[in-house]
């Protein structure tokens, strides 16, 4: 069991505070008088030197406690948190990052140059008062007058220190019968506007602050700032830390996700023969380990999903950065960071969601200049949002910057050969022209992006994740990428069906509805296959056709509807058998990639059958309903 | 030219089609009695099939149609080897079947040559030996590079 090298463990821990230190730096920005985030930085700053110097980390140690020293002028009030020193700080944060990962490695030179900008910085800066407001609640114990204190006094040293206002808090008093001159049953709030630090304050109270409840606090100045950014300070950041959890190793999480996936193999195994047994005890407690299986199964999986606001954390710092880079004004705001995914797929989704953030601040959001010559405020925003869509996650990327420019990508397309002169592409088809390998309208390429080889990667790393990525835009207004992806990877309900001698599974998030396939219809050549689905064209495939099947054709042959967005496609099988409760099975590299399929699983008689891949199959039937338009 | 290490090779013999074929026995993990088999369309010939290990999901590959024989229909001396192919992260489980599996055995060093480039009926790319023992002739087959 891992725990017990010292090593190991204050790298985890070491991890946990970093990110929460990242966190901090920058909710201070925005919010940069929020006493409680000083605290917080500076509380993390130093368990890292201390639990370093006591793992063996010295030179983690000692450059924190330089960091340490320079941050405590900002904790006393003597400085004030700039962006420049937030952005400082973060770079020292790094730093610490690359002490801890690479103790030996690491050149201190970066770190030096660091400390050296550091104390420039806060030199100066120690000499400018600046006037803040604070919050003060004062509860003094009960004999603090019997002792000798006098609180109208202490009322009195504040005010010296600033114009005030005092509320006295009377819930304490007691009725009269119960009433004693000498105990002091009355508190105060205070609010005390003054440009003494902190600690002027903290000496008011000096005799009597071990036996009271004094509380300081300065008032939020994000209230006053419009600022979108306000929005992430104003989140209490306990709010995750409050919730009961344990660290699980995530090979524990995935060995015990295998052996339900097993016991439900199993299950349904005993589920096939308790259902041919006429013994009734065999079936109730079939029946009771069918209850127990799934519930099972719910709670493993409900046990790897994750907040996506795990992951929307790790954008902020790289939003910052990123508008520092290129000289504009990003905010990013998220929402529905709550909303839980399987933790595989937060994994997958970094990448591509680092790279489509990239986009929408290096290709969307304009500069200040641009915006404000477009009558659009100087800062740009960035919105996350992620959502539970029946079985699917909807997590969509927007930006308010220039929108996507058609006539330049029409353009582009017909440069490419990829658009027919002349031809009148759908918004759809246009917008998916971004996703050619190599396709980009950028004038120039940045360091960032630009060179056309990101977004079909991105669409990749989506439909391996069996999802699927839309892309809406408004010239001028904005552009707004939507991904859909299942909820879980592991374990989904299917739909079995039988084509000739083989049996498949089809998702059945994807299947619409099953109808018979008249015979009329089937007698037809293939370049009609189409059927009439309350008034609309549908296409069909014959999976027959497409596995070619050598057995008999069946007389009544079913047609199983399959979607996803806007796609529709009729599967033509032999025989719908049933729901079936599919634990997914990886194909080995030898399989994966066949398009058609996107797993296995094994049935209840113990058989392998293959998992249908819809979306393979939808651009199939699509790429027929275009040759059919094509043709007519 | 002779095989440089010392230490004699430890191999799982087998039968197909009235030859001897070999596999180092590290890379079998076990030995089944033929089950159902699920096909696979749109799969390469010579691995077309899936079969269900323990609740694992594993291709089947007949060697026959990679080495360039005929396909046969199988016996009642038929089984299913399961043998490790490919290195590290690219490791994976195939089924392999075989006309009859004889014996796990040791090969002399100095009874195993390299492949000669003429005179060899099979494809001479998956093989990494061709071992020597009594009068038999042994086709040690290199797994990795038949699965690569």
């Amino acid at each position: 069991m891992s725990g017990s090298d010292p090593t190991h463990t204050y790298r985890q821990e070491a991890a946990d505070l970093l990110e929460q230190l990242e966190s901090d730096l920058l909710s201070l920005e925005g919010a940069p008088g929020n006493q409680d985030l000083v605290d917080g930085i500076f509380r993390a700053l130093h368990t890292i030197k201390g639990s370093g110097a006591m793992c063996g980390f010295e030179r983690v140690a000692a450059f924190t406690h330089h960091l340490e020293t320079a941050f405590d002028t900002v904790r006393k009030g003597h400085a004030v948190a700039t962006p420049e020193l937030i952005a400082l700080t973060l770079a020292a944060r790094d730093h610490i990052g690359h002490l801890i990962e690479q103790p030996d490695t690491t050149n201190d030179a970066a770190g030096i140059a660091i400390l050296a900008e550091l104390s420039g910085l806060l030199m100066p800066a120690a000499a400018a008062p600046v006037a803040t407001t604070w919050r003060l609640r004062i509860r003094l114990p009960r004999d603090a007058m019997a002792t000798g204190t006098n609180p109208l006094l202490l009322l009195d040293e504040l005010r010296e220190l600033g114009p005030c206002t005092i509320v006295a808090d009377t819930d304490a008093i007691p009725p009269l019968e119960e009433l004693k001159p000498t105990d002091c049953y009355v508190g105060w709030d205070v609010t005390l506007t003054t440009d003494r630090p902190r600690s002027a304050i903290e000496q008011v109270f000096l005799f009597v602050q071990d036996d009271s409840e004094i509380q300081i606090a300065p008032l939020d100045e994000a209230v006053a700032s419009a600022a979108p950014a306000a929005a992430p300070a104003a989140t209490p950041r306990g709010e995750v830390r409050a919730i009961d959890s344990i660290r699980v190793s995530a090979t524990c999480l995935d060995a015990l996700m295998d052996r339900v996936g097993e016991l439900v193999i199993a299950q349904s195994r005993l589920k096939q023969i308790a259902s041919a047994s006429s013994d009734m005890q065999v079936k109730s407690a079939a029946e009771d380990i069918e209850r127990l299986a799934l519930e099972l199964r719910d709670t493993t999986m409900g046990a790897r999903m994750v907040p996506i606001g795990q992951l929307f954390g790790r954008f902020r710092r790289l939003v910052h950065d990123l508008a520092r880079d290129l000289n504009k004004e990003i905010a990013v705001v998220f929402s529905g960071e709550e909303t839980e995914l399987d933790k595989t797929l937060i994994e997958h989704l970094a990448d591509p969601l680092i790279h489509l953030i990239r986009n929408c601040a290096d290709h969307g959001i304009e500069s200040p200049e641009q915006r404000a010559a477009a009558g659009k405020p100087a800062q740009g925003r960035i919105t996350l949002a992620a959502r539970h869509l029946g079985h699917e996650v909807l997590i969509s990327i927007s930006d308010d910057g220039r929108g996507l420019d058609r006539a330049r990508i029409r353009q582009r397309g017909e440069e490419q050969g990829l658009l027919a002169a002349g031809a009148t592409p759908s918004e759809a088809e246009l917008f998916g022209l971004l996703f050619q390998p190599g396709f980009s309208t950028a004038r120039e390429v940045s360091s960032l992006s630009g060179r056309g080889v990101g977004l079909d990667v991105v669409r990749r790393a989506i439909m391996g994740l069996r999802g699927s990525i839309d892309i809406a835009s408004k010239a001028g207004h904005g552009t707004e990428i939507t991904l859909r992806l299942p909820l879980t990877l592991a374990i989904i309900d299917g739909l079995l069906v039988r084509v000739g001698g083989g049996r498949y599974v089809i998702p059945l998030s994807a299947v619409e509805e099953c109808v018979e396939l008249d015979a009329a219809e089937d007698a037809r050549t293939r370049g009609r296959s189409f059927l009439n689905i309350r008034g609309s064209l549908v296409p069909y495939l014959r999976l027959r056709e497409i596995f070619a099947t050598k057995a008999p054709l069946d007389p009544y042959q079913k047609v199983v509807i399959v979607s996803a967005g806007d796609l529709r496609v009729g599967l033509v099988v032999d025989q719908v058998i049933g729901n079936h409760q599919t634990v997914i099975k990886s194909l080995s590299r030898l399989h994966a990639s066949l398009g058609t399929f996107s797993g296995a699983t094994i049935l209840g008689d113990g058989t392998v059958a293959l998992i249908l891949e819809v979306s393979h199959l939808l651009a199939v039937g699509q790429g027929r309903e275009e040759r059919f338009k094509a043709a007519s | 030219m002779a095989v440089a290490n010392a230490e004699p090779l430890c191999v799982l013999t087998f039968d197909l089609q009235g030859e001897i074929f070999a596999i180092e026995a590290t890379r079998v993990r076990e030995i089944l009695d033929p089950g159902p088999v699920t096909e696979v369309p749109g799969a390469a010939d010579f691995v077309d099939r899936l079969i269900n290990v323990r609740g694992r999901v594993v291709p089947l590959a007949d060697l026959r149609l990679r080495l360039g024989m005929e396909p046969r229909p199988p016996t009642v001396d038929s089984r299913f080897v399961v043998v490790e192919a490919g290195d590290g992260p690219d490791a994976i489980a195939v089924g392999v079947c075989a006309d009859k599996v004889y014996e796990v055995t040791e090969l002399n060093a100095s009874a195993l040559e390299e492949t000669p480039r003429i005179g060899v009926r099979w494809r001479p790319e998956y093989i990494r030996w061709i071992g020597k023992r009594g009068a038999d002739f042994i086709v040690v087959l290199d797994i990795d590079r038949i699965f690569a």
